[in-house]
C-alpha cells in the first residue's frame, strides 16, 4: 500500500523526509518533497527542512516504499493491548508506599 | 399512517465511517490522510490549502523585486532568507494538499492558467523600500494572526505545516517592523516613505481576513469542521488591537480617522472597509494580477528543461545501477 500523495503520474517522485534533530535522538518524520533521485532528495530536504539548524542528519525514503496499516481496520488491528492494563506499572497498586518500587 | 412527504424529511442514516468522522471532529481530534472524510471536507481543504500554497509562491515576487536594491548587504541577506522561506512554506503546503489526492503538477497548472486563487494582497506593487517593511509588519502580521489558529486545524497535515510556517513567520514580521522603525528614525523623506507605505498597505492587509462574517458563506461550515477557529471579523479586530500600540512605538499613523478605542465594546471602532476594491482585485483587476501570473508561468516554463534533465539523469542512473 503506498503512502498518500504518491500518484506515480508526476515526473519527480515523492520522498518522505526524516530529520535527526541532535545526536542521541531518533530521526523524526518532518514532511515530504519531490526530487528526481535520492541525492537530490537529500539536498532538497536540507534546503527545505533544515534552514535553521533543525537537524544533524537526514533520511529520505521513497513515499511508495512505505507500507501502512489499513486505516479501516483501525479498531480490530490495535485491539490486542486493550484490556491488558496489567502491562502497565500503574496496574500494580499493592506496592504503594514501598520505596524504590 | 406515513405519507411520502413525511418520508422525505427522514434523514438518511449516516454510514459508520461518517459517524467516526463526526466523532473525531466532535472530540476535537485530527483527521489523517487515509481516514474517510466527506467529499465536501476534502474539496474545501484542497481549495484552501492550495490557495494558501499559491499565495506563498506568488508572495515571493513583490519582495524579490527588492533583493538587488536592498540598502545594505545585511538587508539583502535577510530579504533572500525571507523569500526562501516563502518558497519553503509553499512547498510544505503543496505537500499537505497532495495528501488529499491532488498532484502538485495539477495545482501548479491551475495557478499558471489563472484558474486558482491566491491572496489578493500580492497583486499590489512594491514601489519603495518601505514596502518591504510594510509587507513584513502588516501583511505577514495579518498572515500570522490568521495562521496561528490554523495550527489547530482538524486536518493533521495542514495543522503540522502551519506549525512550521508560524515558527518562521515571526522573523518576517519583526524584520518588517524593524525596517519601518529605522525609516521612522531617519530623515523627513524616509519618514514620509514609511508612512506612505503604511497608508497603502493598511487596508489591503485588513482585507486579508476575508469578507465580513455576514457575507462569508463558507465560514460556518469551516468552523463546524474545526478547520477555521475564529471568524473573519474577530481575527481582523484582534489584529487591529495588536497594531495600534505597535504603530505608536514606531510613530506611524494608521490611515483610519475613525479608529478609536471603545470602552463599552472593549475593542477598536473602525471605518467600513471598501470591499469594492477587494472584489475588483479578487476578480483579477488589481494593479499586478496579470504580471504576477505571467512571471510565474515564465519561471515554470523556463525551468522545464531542468526538471526534465534531472528526471532523465535519475532514470539513466538507476538503469546503470540495474545493469551493474
Amino acid at each position: 500500500m503506498s503512502t498518500p500523495g504518491e500518484m506515480g503520474t508526476e515526473p519527480w517522485p515523492l520522498w518522505e523526509v526524516f530529520v535527526r534533530a541532535n545526536r542521541g535522538l531518533s530521526h523524526v518524520h518532518v514532511g515530504s518533497l519531490h526530487a528526481p533521485d535520492s541525492d537530490m532528495a537529500v539536498r532538497n530536504a536540507r534546503d527545505l527542512y533544515t534552514r535553521r539548524n533543525e537537524g544533524v542528519s537526514i533520511w529520505v525514503v521513497p513515499a511508495d516504499a512505505i507500507t501502512t496499516s489499513d486505516p479501516d481496520a483501525k479498531g480490530a488491528f490495535f485491539e490486542s493491548p486493550a484490556g491488558k492494563n496489567y502491562r502497565h506499572a500503574v496496574y500494580y497498586t499493592k506496592s504503594e508506599g514501598v520505596k524504590h518500587l | 399512517m406515513t405519507s411520502p412527504a413525511d418520508l422525505s424529511v427522514v434523514e438518511r442514516e449516516p454510514s459508520p465511517e461518517e459517524l467516526q468522522f463526526n466523532d473525531l471532529i466532535a472530540a476535537d481530534s485530527r483527521i489523517e490522510p487515509r481516514d474517510w472524510m466527506p467529499e465536501a471536507y476534502r474539496k474545501t481543504l484542497i481549495r484552501q490549502i492550495s490557495q494558501h500554497a499559491h499565495s506563498e509562491i506568488i508572495g515571493m515576487q513583490p519582495e524579490s523585486n527588492w533583493i538587488t536594491r536592498a540598502p545594505s548587504l545585511k538587508r539583502k541577506a535577510i530579504l533572500m532568507a525571507k523569500v526562501q522561506d516563502e518558497a519553503g512554506h509553499g512547498l510544505y503546503l503543496y505537500s499537505a494538499a497532495q495528501t488529499l489526492g491532488i498532484t502538485r503538477d495539477e495545482m501548479m497548472q491551475q495557478l499558471i492558467e489563472g484558474r486558482a486563487r491566491y491572496s489578493s494582497i500580492f497583486n499590489y506593487p512594491t514601489p519603495t523600500w518601505a514596502d518591504m517593511g510594510a509587507i513584513g509588519w502588516l501583511v505577514d502580521g495579518a498572515a500570522i494572526c490568521n495562521q496561528v489558529p490554523l495550527c489547530r486545524a482538524s486536518y493533521g497535515p495542514y495543522g503540522r505545516a502551519m506549525v512550521r510556517i508560524c515558527k518562521e513567520e515571526s522573523f518576517h514580521q519583526r524584520q518588517g517592523f524593524e525596517i519601518l522603525l529605522e525609516l521612522m528614525q531617519g530623515t523627513e523623506a524616509q519618514r514620509q516613505m514609511a508612512q506612505d507605505a503604511v497608508d497603502r498597505w493598511y487596508w489591503p492587509a485588513l482585507q486579508m481576513f476575508g469578507p465580513p462574517d455576514d457575507q462569508s458563506p463558507n465560514s460556518a461550515q469551516s468552523m463546524a469542521w474545526n478547520i477555521k477557529r475564529f471568524s473573519n471579523d474577530d481575527l481582523r479586530q484582534r489584529f487591529v488591537g495588536m497594531l495600534v500600540p505597535q504603530a505608536e512605538v514606531m510613530g506611524v499613523t494608521l490611515p483610519d480617522p475613525a479608529l478609536k478605542w471603545n470602552e463599552e465594546t472593549g475593542q477598536y471602532d473602525m471605518s467600513e472597509i471598501d470591499w469594492t476594491e477587494f472584489d475588483e482585485v479578487l476578480a483579477g483587476r488589481g494593479p499586478a494580477n496579470a504580471e504576477r501570473i505571467r512571471r510565474r508561468r515564465e519561471a515554470h516554463d523556463e525551468g522545464a528543461w531542468v526538471r526534465e534533465a534531472a528526471a532523465e539523469y535519475a532514470r539513466k542512473q538507476s538503469a546503470r545501477e540495474a545493469v551493474a
